[in-house]
């Protein structure tokens, strides 16, 4: 088992055509993924050439829209690499065609952007009263079901299928604490982004790992800024019974300064990383001062 | 981004918001030459991007040009907070009626707009959020439908205004979020919005952040960077399109990957605790290439910063695979001579991590010590900057 994305998942690509696009589509292909298309209309009706997992050379078929890639492959997942200026039109392309889980890699997204498709995909929600279509990031590395699938640019050589499930917003950190506990191994690894407004919060990854009969314990990675972490402690008081383990960045980080990620930053005293400690301290979760020994406390839980 | 008032004002203006004749001067001679110009009392409003700034004595009333010169004399160079000023905005002075605030910002965690409004303004919002929050209407906002008349009577209801007050303000409401939409804001603030003693409706003070992601499309925004206060290293990393923030201590970092790099400097810092208590000097995201033009970029940029005693290197190569990053670090070190003086720590983890280690094993560069973990490579760079300290 796994959250959100597995070896049946049939992704495509948006953007496959590109650089980005080009490059990952290899390397999802690499780590297994089932990768059925892609998407630019300007190139509709040519294919693009890969090699799948055992190397054979594949031809993949170039869309003229989601909506078309679905009807003719039945695709349930898009990972969409493309520029910040034509992000939201694909985003929204996406949603209106109901996929059913699109990650947004792409960088530099206008906030406005972003909160405008978010919500356009709590207005298409199907017979459930749930939205059809669950957005992760934008600004994230997207998610990894190692051994299965990879929709995203997570490297899928650092570590392979294991009882671990992680929730992190940054990318680099997130592969730093899959290669610290590579022996151990993951579930699923999910990085939501490091936005102000993403789509798939800590707490959707939490709920859905608490669900998950595979994942048997979870590392939560915050960083500062926004209070998602606070509100993903108040519920995992509430709502998860795995243990759950978190670490927290920027513990060094000056008042009023963007660290890197667009939402990173501590405004008027609030979003401290040492508030964020104290919040996940408080439901119980052990925070670790550094990667490492966060994923020292992890170990522990196994040894337990 | 931040904006200043004058900023602010100039863009609720431009927007069709009510304000009253503000002109920024940057010495007493042109606050002088305002004055005039706007004529009667005017308001003289120390410029800068911080609170607090009436209580620092940096907004003075003067009743004639003569005064208006004197106290901008007195408060140009004035330091509020931390911040110099170097401006100030020469205001129309006003009949206030009533004072009231209205905002719109981005809710996080609602990944929608947020309508903070209020009948009682020009006070501390947070306080009166604290201390009388029924005194405070919160209003969310859809951002595929925005403020509409609709919405814009919903928030005058909400916040406890007459009816006969509601069509006129819900026009300024309407014209506010049109600054916060057209100009990709994540905060357009008005505190006060105040009622004349002729009964219209003016937008007196305004704060307003916009989002720089959004530069592809408002490239009227470079235009509002002030220069003139931005750290000298910040604005030349800026210029090479690296991701730098100044701090105030020691260890020069460089690492890949926002999350990575925060947690760098929180590991350093822990280090350097043991170590005479060096901090970090920077945060610096090269992001995920790690060229050689990149790295020496990056170098070049941090040995720039005088308090530097040594330099941590931490990269996980992900996508990337370290030997094309320590060909990066090696070349870096080329490109730089003799300029790169102080010592490197390099930790190099993740894809193809043994050539990578074999590349800066046999390159041999004095300055360059390389570490097996994040951790080790944190405290020996921290151990070099503390003894290069102690050595002086």
């Amino acid at each position: 088992m796994s959250i959100y994305l597995n070896k049946d998942s049939k992704v495509i690509v948006q953007g496959i055509t590109g650089g980005e696009g080009t490059k990952h589509t290899a390397l999802m292909l690499k780590a297994g993924t089932n990768i059925v298309g892609g998407v630019n209309a300007r190139k509709a009706g040519t294919t693009v050439s890969h090699k799948d997992k055992a190397g054979a050379e594949i031809e993949l078929p170039v869309f003229e829209s989601v909506a078309e890639a679905m009807e003719k492959t039945g695709a349930d997942v898009s990972v969409a690499f493309v520029p910040p200026k034509f992000a939201k039109d694909a985003a929204v392309e996406a949603i209106e065609a109901g996929i059913g889980l699109l990650v947004v890699i792409t960088e530099g997204i206008p906030v406005q952007d972003s909160a405008e498709f978010f919500n356009l995909s709590l207005t298409k929600t199907g017979a459930d009263g749930k939205p059809v279509t669950r957005v992760i990031g934008p600004n994230c590395p997207g998610i990894i079901t190692p051994g299965q699938a990879l929709a995203g640019i997570t490297p899928a050589n650092i570590t392979e299928a294991g009882p671990i499930g992680l929730v992190s917003k940054s990318g680099t950190l997130t592969y730093q604490m899959m290669y610290e506990l590579r022996d151990i191994g993951f579930s699923t690894s999910i990085g939501i982004g490091g936005d102000p407004v993403i789509g798939t919060t800590h707490i959707d990854a939490l709920e859905a790992f608490e669900n998950d009969p595979e994942t048997k314990a979870i590392v939560m990675i915050g960083e500062i800024g926004g209070d998602a972490e606070e509100r993903a402690a108040e519920y995992i008081k509430a709502h998860v019974t795995k243990p759950v383990v978190g670490y927290v960045a920027g513990f060094t980080a000056p008042e009023g300064k963007t660290m890197g990620h667009a939402g990173a930053i501590v405004s008027g005293g609030s979003g401290t990383a040492e508030g964020k400690k104290e919040a996940l301290e408080a439901a119980g979760v052990k925070v670790g001062k550094t990667p490492s020994e966060t994923a020292d406390l992890l170990r522990e839980v196994f040894k337990g | 981004m931040d904006l200043y008032e004058y900023q602010a004002r100039d863009l609720f203006e431009a927007h069709g918001v009510p304000v009253l004749a503000g002109i920024v001067a940057q010495t007493p001679e042109e606050a002088r030459a305002a004055a005039e110009k706007i004529g009667g009392t005017v308001v003289v409003k120390a410029q800068v991007k911080v609170g607090g700034r009436g209580k620092a004595g940096g907004v003075k009333l003067a009743k004639s040009a003569d005064e208006a010169q004197q106290h901008a004399e007195a408060i140009l160079g004035m330091d509020i907070k931390g911040h110099t000023v170097h401006r100030v905005m020469i205001a129309q002075g006003a009949d206030i009626a009533d004072e009231y605030y209205f905002s719109i910002l981005l809710d996080r965690a609602n990944r929608d707009y947020l309508v903070m409004c209020s009948k009682e303004g020009g006070v501390e919002i947070e306080q009166l959020a604290v201390e009388r929050p029924e005194a405070l209407a919160r209003v969310s906002v859809d951002p595929n439908t925005g403020i509409d008349a609709a919405k814009a009577k919903e928030i005058a209801e909400k916040a406890g205004f007459p009816e006969e007050q509601h069509e006129q303000l819900s026009n300024a409401f309407i014209q506010l979020w049109t600054v916060f939409s057209k100009e990709d804001a994540t905060l357009v603030e008005v505190n006060p919005l105040v009622k004349t003693g002729d009964g219209q409706i003016i937008a007196l003070d305004g704060k307003v952040t916009i989002d720089e992601n959004a530069g592809f499309r408002q490239p009227q925004h470079s235009e509002l960077v002030d220069e003139q206060t931005e750290d000298p290293l910040e604005a030349k990393a800026k210029a090479n399109d690296l991701n730098y923030v100044k701090l105030d201590g020691q260890v020069g970092i460089i690492g890949n990957g926002a999350g990575l790099v925060m947690s760098t400097l929180d590991v350093v810092a822990y280090a350097g605790e043991a170590h005479g208590g060096v901090k970090p000097a920077n945060f610096l995201d090269i992001g995920g290439g790690a060229s050689a033009e990149v790295m020496a970029n990056g170098l070049d940029v941090i040995l720039g910063d005088e308090q530097v005693k040594s330099v941590f290197v931490n990269v996980f190569g992900g996508i990337t695979s370290c030997d094309a990053v320590a060909n990066g670090i090696v070349k870096a070190l080329e490109i730089l001579g003799d300029s790169a003086t102080k010592p490197l720590v390099v930790r190099l983890d993740g894809n193809n991590v043994e050539e990578g280690r074999r590349i800066l094993e046999a390159a041999n560069h004095p300055l360059v010590t390389s570490a097996d973990t994040m951790d080790a490579g944190a405290d020996k760079a921290a151990e070099l900057a503390h003894s290069a300290q102690t050595d002086k």
